[in-house]
């Protein structure tokens, strides 16, 4: 596996691309309030006197979230700070209750830390700054009130991760594959849901463009994408206007822009945003309501020995002892219900790569198609063991099992999920359909007696040196025997009948 | 006894009501009717009379049902509450237009603490708009006079509170304390307050102005009524992250015990009081500095010793504070924005318009001058200069006190340069007013327990006749010395009984 | 450094505080006044001190204290609204935002 190269370049100039992604962290409870963090409910119905920044109250701050920083910083290897700040950022806005947002500035709880993913046979690594915690907005809701704007702060202090990357990207395939790891790994950690429709994790894309050796370019930073496909679009779509604007000798502008999916005919299109005009002053102090966050080494380690294994860590496991490929390996451990679903099916039949054949091949095709996740998998681990098995002791061949599956996936699906069908149900498929391979010695003898009687001319023609003839005998035995026979086993007898 | 009712004070009060010499109702009523025949002090914001007699009823009928003495002590016993902390059956305005008409969901910590106490709310009391001033004069509902003399101010930003302990209107209030507001009215009103050490008193429903230093304490006619009242308001309060976590303290107890070589005659014997040379500057006004030294000449009387201490940056501590205040303020302040609650313009053409405007019409000059320079010293590029230095600056501050208590158990000094100066007197010169707070910001600054006891009275120059108090300083969490010197000082004095005159301070009754 | 006219301007917006240019006029000269007494600050040598952001911290360490993530508080939107300037189907109304 080569290691990350030179970037290709895009009409000469090379893209600089930078992250920062605010994931929801999984907390029943706000970040400094007891209020549920439950999406959906009715406006401001989960919006307490502490959300809505009432006269007179103040914030208390949530371990839960404190711990999922901790559980992430863990994960990617960075440093977990054992002393650190809130700050007040301050600005208005009316989806800002206490018209500053409580966040970490100068010093974050997560310093430092990458994240590593392959792209193509490519292994990249991106480096983190820092992550840090902070309380989500409320929402603006634009359609129409009489020409207003209502104001929902039911998300107003959800505790978000910000996790903040560093310009280590050079195109919109790296920032999309680099979304998509530390999607998986947030959801796998259990710190974050990951849904992305409900803005759960939502990336702020950081674009740049230069000539090879040139110092950096001004950079234009895309907002609140919370789709991967949007991501690379977005990014896409700014890299031509950034190069378009300099080859017509124009200069990039500092902004903050939002990506349009539809404007332009479909194409996309960024546009600087009106509210972020004025270059914000947001006069950073540390909070007064919020003494220095210290996180004692014992705890760090207790989060340390309560971590599951890493996916990479896992991957590389699975290389080592199933001998996986890289590629096979990262397949089978996208998700933990994957990983789960290899090897339980692996301890069963012992065919490490069939499984993860059939896991990328079959089920993933079958899954996708019917949009299903891994764990609603109507053919569960052990059955497809135990189907894998019988193509392993020769029983069906691999088109045989191809069509076993077709029937276990309908029989699956009519099941209730509470009554899956069981390995036994993989035999009596292969019976119902009749694909068991002829291993009966005696049977395949005589069929193959008759056959070398009723075709002597090629047996002559094979004794006569013609190994052609040779194939055309073993295909005859596959088509006297409905493909039935066991090629190799037909090739053998044959041989030795031939002498 | 209803002549001399509105004479008692807390713990007289208490004592009255538990030998059922009185009844809650009958003070409560006799309060309310005071009240109606002083209002042109302007002491009040708000007076509910029905809730206060129907409060007053059921702490008679809970005493009836024999639910209360030892545990309940204040069961029956009226007081208010300074503007500031927010009420969820009374309105609550902050003294400012911004909030005109608010009426908050929940109770503050320190006043749900006192209704469970037992004690009947007479209303909330006037103060200087979101608590900053030193004068009372910055109220959008217009100044409080002080009983003693109705052409000079009661102090502030607690002038309601001292204003109407000091008129007998009620036995004790509310106050809060964040570069002096309680310690200087109730020197300028001639009644006994203290500020705890920060951290002893919940600051949830406190209506934030700075919060690194703001601190709620009581204001009343005694030391023995400050302790009794501190003990229910203070304690831990998991809803302030701030908030010390110690075990509920009795302050009337550590007020009494007696120390280890104590006399009956020198009650205060072993105990070291620190005189800061930089609190007795030669511009002290002389009523000032006579009425002090004669408090102090007392306290040795009693077995105090006195040793001469430095706290040699008194005088930075006027603009440490006022860049912290402000730049704390400026934020907290970022909430009045015309969305959630409070005042909204009529008129705006668009949002931010309608920030701008609903914030010019809400806050009055002084909070908007405090939000600008709050502003302009946490902006890009001043931060470091202004915020952080002043910051640096204060521990430097906390740090001269803290040599200063390794010679000394409490410190002693005057709360403020002058007497109670006349209404309009400072003009129109905001600076003025905030070089005079120069003894009561360093305490603040550090955080430091500070009060102030009645020392007498000016015998001459500007402002003859008007009280003068005496600031004590205690080191963290030494409130217990504080009141027990304090107490020892008003079984020897009387200062703290003086009342003003009914004819100084007119009114119908 | 004295304050310029610009400076209270640009304050004032930061603030969002309408001002009138006389009152803008008067607070430049009041802010003015005060920072001249602010000055005697910069001269102290503060190199090396650590700034007390919450006073306790003078005396000993203090660390933030954590609560449980446990959902304690229940739906009080009409209580929480009743000071509300604008509300309509529970939301709060407010000059159309223009993203």
């Amino acid at each position: 596996m080569k290691a990350s190269t030179a970037s290709q370049l895009i009409r000469g100039y090379e893209v600089v691309i930078g992250l920062e992604t605010h994931a929801q962290l999984s907390t029943v409870s706000k970040i400094f309030s007891g209020s549920s963090t439950q999406f959906g409910a009715a406006p401001n119905t989960q919006a307490s006197p502490i959300d809505l920044a009432l006269p007179g109250t103040l914030p208390v701050m949530n371990r839960g979230a404190v711990e999922r920083a901790i559980r992430f910083g863990l994960a990617v290897g960075a440093k977990v700070a054992q002393h650190s700040i809130f700050a007040r950022k301050n600005y208005f806005y009316p989806d800002l209750p206490k018209g500053y947002q409580i966040s970490q500035y100068e010093t974050p709880v997560v310093q430092g830390g990458a994240i590593e993913f392959l792209l193509g046979d490519t292994t990249h690594k991106v480096h983190l700054t820092r992550a840090h915690l902070e309380e989500d907005a409320g929402k603006s809701l634009h359609e129409d009130y009489a020409g207003q704007t209502g104001i929902d702060l039911n998300r107003a202090g959800t505790p978000l991760l910000e996790i903040v990357s560093e310009p280590d990207m050079r195109s919109s395939a790296e920032a999309t594959e680099y979304a998509k790891t530390l999607h998986a790994l947030v959801v796998w950690l259990g710190i974050c849901d990951g849904n992305m429709q409900e803005g759960s994790f939502r990336c702020d894309a950081n674009v740049s463009v230069r000539k090879p050796g040139m110092p950096y370019g001004t950079r234009r930073e895309i907002k609140n994408l919370n789709s991967f496909k949007f991501l690379q679009q977005a990014i896409d779509c700014e890299i031509q206007w950034q190069i378009d604007l300099i080859e017509d000798g124009g200069e990039v502008q500092q902004a903050t822009v939002l990506f349009n999916p539809t404007a332009n005919g479909g194409r996309g299109e960024t546009r600087a945003m009106r509210s972020k005009e004025d270059a914000h002053d947001y006069r950073y102090f540390p909070d007064p309501d919020l003494p220095p966050l210290v996180i004692a080494a014992d705890w760090i380690e207790r989060v340390r020995a309560a971590m599951p294994e890493l996916p990479q860590a896992m991957a590389a496991r699975f290389q080592r002892d199933y001998g996986l490929p890289a590629y096979d390996a990262l397949a089978v451990t996208q998700t933990k219900s994957h990983a789960a679903f290899f090897e339980s099916a692996t301890a069963q039949c012992n065919l490490p790569k069939v499984v993860a054949n059939w896991m990328m091949g079959e089920l993933a095709r079958r899954l996708n198609a019917e949009g299903l996740a891994i764990e609603a998998c109507p053919v569960s681990a052990a059955v497809l063991a135990q189907l894998i098995s019988r193509i392993g002791d020769g029983t069906i061949s691999n088109n045989g099992a191809k069509q076993v599956l077709e029937l276990l996936w309908t029989a699956g699906q009519l099941r209730e999920p509470t009554e899956p069908i069981d390995s036994s149900f993989v035999d009596k498929a292969i019976d119902d359909l009749g694909l068991k391979q002829l291993s009966d010695t005696a049977e395949l003898d005589r069929v193959l007696d008759d056959l070398l009687a009723a075709n002597a001319k090629s047996v002559e023609e094979y004794r006569s040196g013609k190994e052609k003839a040779f194939n055309a005998l073993v295909g005859q035995a596959m088509k006297a025997t409905k493909g039935k026979a066991n090629p190799t086993q037909v090739t053998a007898l044959l041989k030795k009948k031939l002498g | 006894m209803s002549g001399a009712l509105h004479d008692l004070g807390v713990s007289d009060l208490a004592r009255a009501l538990a030998e059922k010499k009185v009844s809650s109702v009958e003070v409560t009523g006799h309060l309310l009717d005071r009240i109606a025949a002083h209002e042109h002090l302007g002491a009040w914001l708000c007076v509910d009379a029905d809730a206060a007699l129907a409060q007053a009823r059921d702490a008679d009928a809970q005493r009836a049902q024999g639910n209360a003495e030892q545990s309940r002590p204040l069961l029956g016993v009226p007081l208010a509450h300074k503007d500031i902390f927010v009420t969820r059956d009374l309105p609550t305005t902050a003294a400012s237009k911004m909030l005109a008409g608010y009426r908050s969901p929940f109770d503050a910590t320190v006043v749900s603490r006192l209704s469970a106490a037992g004690t009947v709310t007479l209303g909330k009391l006037n103060c200087d708009e979101f608590a900053m001033g030193s004068g009372n004069e910055n109220s959008a509902y217009g100044a409080v006079k002080n009983p003693w003399d109705l052409t000079r101010v009661p102090g502030g930003s607690s002038g309601g509170s001292a204003a109407a302990v000091a008129a007998r209107l009620v036995p004790a209030a509310t106050g809060t304390d964040t570069g002096g507001s309680i310690r200087q009215p109730a020197s300028f009103s001639g009644i006994t307050g203290i500020k705890p050490t920060y951290g002893v008193c919940s600051r949830f429903g406190m209506i934030a102005f700075a919060s690194s230093l703001d601190q709620a304490g009581p204001m009343a006619r005694s030391a023995e009524d400050c302790a009794l009242l501190l003990g229910a308001m203070s304690g831990f309060d998991e809803r302030d992250a701030t908030s010390a976590q110690r075990p509920p303290q009795d302050y009337a107890r550590a007020m009494r015990s007696p120390r280890a070589d104590a006399t009956a005659a020198q009650p205060l014997k072993g105990l070291r009081i620190g005189l800061p040379v930089e609190f007795f500057p030669p511009a002290l006004a002389s009523g000032v500095d006579g009425a002090v030294r004669a408090a102090l000449a007392e306290l040795e009387k009693l077995g105090a010793t006195l040793i001469d201490v430095s706290l040699p940056r008194t005088e930075l501590s006027i603009p440490v504070y006022y860049i912290i205040a402000p730049a704390e303020a400026s934020s907290n302040l970022n909430r009045f924005d015309g969305v959630k609650f409070g005042h909204r313009a009529a008129k705006y053409t668009d949002l931010i318009d309608m920030y701008k405007k609903t914030r010019a019409e809400g806050f009055g000059d002084e909070v908007k001058r405090r939000i600008m320079i709050g502003s302009y010293v946490l902006s890009h590029g001043y931060y470091d200069a202004y915020y952080l230095q002043a910051q640096k600056l204060r521990r430097m501050i906390a740090d001269d006190f803290q040599h200063c208590f390794a010679e000394c158990d409490l410190i002693a000094g005057p709360v403020a340069p002058t007497v109670a100066w006349k209404l309009g007197g400072k003009g129109d010169d905001p600076v003025a007013n905030y070089l005079a707070d120069i003894f009561t910001l360093p305490a603040s600054l550090a955080g430091l327990p500070g009060m102030s006891v009645p020392a007498g009275f000016a015998a001459s120059g500007e402002g003859a006749g008007m009280p003068v108090g005496l600031q004590l300083i205690g080191n963290y969490f030494q409130e217990g010395t504080l009141l027990h010197a304090a107490h020892a000082f008003q079984q020897a004095t009387d200062w703290h009984r003086h009342a003003p005159s009914a004819t100084a301070m007119g009114g119908t009754a | 450094m004295p304050l310029t006219p610009d400076d209270v301007g640009r304050i004032a917006h930061l603030a969002r505080l309408a001002l009138q240019p006389a009152e803008q006029a008067a607070m430049l000269g009041q802010i003015n006044a005060f920072f001249s007494i602010v000055e005697q600050m910069s001269a102290v040598d503060t190199a090396g001190v650590e700034p007390l952001y919450t006073p306790l911290s003078a005396v000993s360490e203090v660390s933030l204290r954590l609560r449980d993530d446990v959902v304690t508080e229940t739906n009080q939107r009409e209580l929480n609204q009743r000071s509300a300037p604008s509300v309509e189907d529970g939301l709060f109304l407010v000059p159309r935002v223009v993203e």
